[in-house]
């Protein structure tokens, strides 16, 4: 699995969960969940949820909290999927 | 204190036979059945196998809802509750509130069960807790599951900042909410209030009913068929799912903003027969039934004379000849002198906690556009029936007929009873 397509995977997870003035071409990289893309903190879980779901991987609690960003999320997906 | 006049400036519905009140208006004229057979209610030995469920495939959810609320929101009942309203809202006018709260206008937006169907439409096992995996249950399980999560997740759309409140008061719950609505902007404290119910639908809470036998479930080869108030062969009712809503107004708030108006609210009555005087859990104390009826006219400042047309509660069960008795003795008219009756239960089904609002909608219709819509399915009308009233009381087709007062009640477990009165609006 490359950077690449679980970047695009993950896009289409977080995209209805954004605002609706969010757009999700503004969703990159470098952006914090919450404090960036406006995400409703209490919806960070339901993020989680889709992307076990999605991956079929299992995020612990204590990873939650270091996913932060657009890129803290995609690191955490390839280290699941790499072990 | 000086009363306000309340009026009726918006509505929205979500119904087993139409998704829309265009749509409704046509449907109700029609006759049309939103009654189905349901494979999966045989699957899962119910005896009732029938079923109203509005057509949600019929339409684009996103057009309608933010995205979040129609891509993510499973609850049935939550998602006519915010179809419903956000029509009725846009219907009197008015847009959602983008970035300050509207402290004019408020919400009482009742349901009757969110939690039973919750989870029917995701893609985990229904109960996840006992299987050691709660936090599959994600964010929104107690929001999609409170009794108030339809108004809070509408006034998540609406953004409106004076009372909001969900009251749940079982089949009465919409007309309920009409009547508080009323109630409440009367006094003055409000300038719109946007009221109505919801129910979902799914084999969880049709399971319970069908338990207690009162499901229809000699139809299973015929459904639209299924619901048949007032008839000689009503064999219980059939169950269905929607969300009725009505903008309500001050008068001064309507003339100031120059929106239309479809009728207006004159009064009502909600009481309650104790569960005692042959009332139960299910089933009507009629002493207080005709208390609730009367009280309702007299707040209305009307003669039962002036009604044109009753819209009954009539969910085709053994209980019909008993609510017509009790109309009769209510008002003091029976025989040829009783006025039209009918209600969209035998399209329908009984939408349950939806009911109230949904077909009060229709009431509004009626009296806005000058049409009395069918009943079906009322091959023979029942004898104790017709030991009361006129059998020409009871439209089978659609007529064409001036409505200037419509009398609407429903009654509902717990022994609760409400009644309301409307009329077409005049200077």
């Amino acid at each position: 699995m490359t950077r690449e397509t679980v970047k695009t995977d993950l896009i289409d997870i977080i995209k209805p969960y954004l605002p609706e003035e969010v757009m999700s071409t503004e969703v990159s990289e470098e952006k914090h969940l919450i404090n960036d893309l406006m995400i409703n903190s209490a919806h960070i879980v339901d993020i989680v949820l889709d992307i076990e779901d999605k991956f079929d991987i299992m995020i612990d609690d204590d990873v939650i909290g270091e996913m932060n960003t657009v890129q803290d999320s995609i690191d955490v997906v390839l280290q699941k999927t790499a072990a | 204190m000086e009363k306000h006049r309340v009026v009726i400036t918006g509505l929205g519905v979500v119904a087993a036979n139409a998704i829309g009140v265009d749509n409704y208006e046509k449907a109700l004229r029609e006759g049309k059945s939103g009654i189905k057979y349901w494979e999966e209610l045989n699957n899962i030995n119910l005896k009732c196998q029938i079923g109203g469920a509005p057509d949600l495939d019929s339409i684009n959810l996103s057009d309608y809802l933010p995205r979040l609320h129609a891509e993510k929101i499973t609850n049935k009942g939550i998602i006519y509750a915010m179809l419903s309203g956000v029509e009725a809202w846009k219907d009197a006018g008015l847009e959602p509130n983008t970035e300050e709260t509207d402290y004019d206008s408020g919400m009482i937006f009742g349901a009757g069960d969110l939690s039973f169907d919750s989870f029917i439409n995701r893609d985990f096992p229904a109960y996840p807790i006992d299987n050691g995996d709660s936090r599959r249950l994600g964010s929104r399980t107690i929001s999609e599951c409170m009794n108030s999560g339809g108004a809070a997740y509408l006034n998540n759309i609406l953004g409106l900042g004076n009372r909001v409140l969900s009251n749940s008061s079982a089949c009465i719950t919409g007309s309920e909410a009409v009547l508080m609505g009323y109630e409440y902007l009367s006094q003055g404290r409000a300038d719109r209030m946007i009221c109505g119910s919801t129910e979902g639908d799914g084999r969880y809470i049709w399971a319970a009913f069908d338990a207690m036998r009162v499901l229809c479930s000699n139809s299973n080869d015929n459904p639209e068929f299924g619901s048949r108030p007032m008839s000689d062969s009503s064999a219980g009712f059939v169950p269905s799912g929607g969300s009725g809503a009505l903008d309500l107004e001050t008068l001064e708030s309507d003339k100031a903003r120059g929106a239309k108006i479809y009728g207006e609210v004159l009064g009502g009555h909600v009481n309650s027969g104790g569960q005692r005087q042959g009332g139960t859990m299910t089933a009507a104390n009629p002493h207080a039934v005709q208390d609730c009826i009367k009280r309702a006219v007299k707040a209305a400042g009307i003669d039962p004379k002036e009604i044109d047309l009753i819209n009954g509660h009539l969910t085709s069960t053994k209980g019909d000849p008993a609510e017509i008795r009790n109309w009769v003795a209510a008002l003091g008219r029976s025989g040829e002198d009783f006025p039209m009756i009918n209600t969209p239960k035998s399209m329908i089904g009984h939408a349950v906690a939806g009911a109230g609002s949904v077909e009060l909608v229709a009431s509004v219709l009626q009296l806005h556009k000058n049409f009395v819509h069918p009943n079906l399915n009322v091959e023979n009308i029942h004898p104790e029936i017709l030991s009361e009233i006129f059998g020409g009381c009871i439209p089978t087709s659609c007529q064409d007929k001036e409505i200037s007062t419509i009398i609407k009640a429903n009654f509902g477990f717990g022994d609760l009873n409400c009644a309301l009165v409307l009329r077409k609006y005049k200077e």
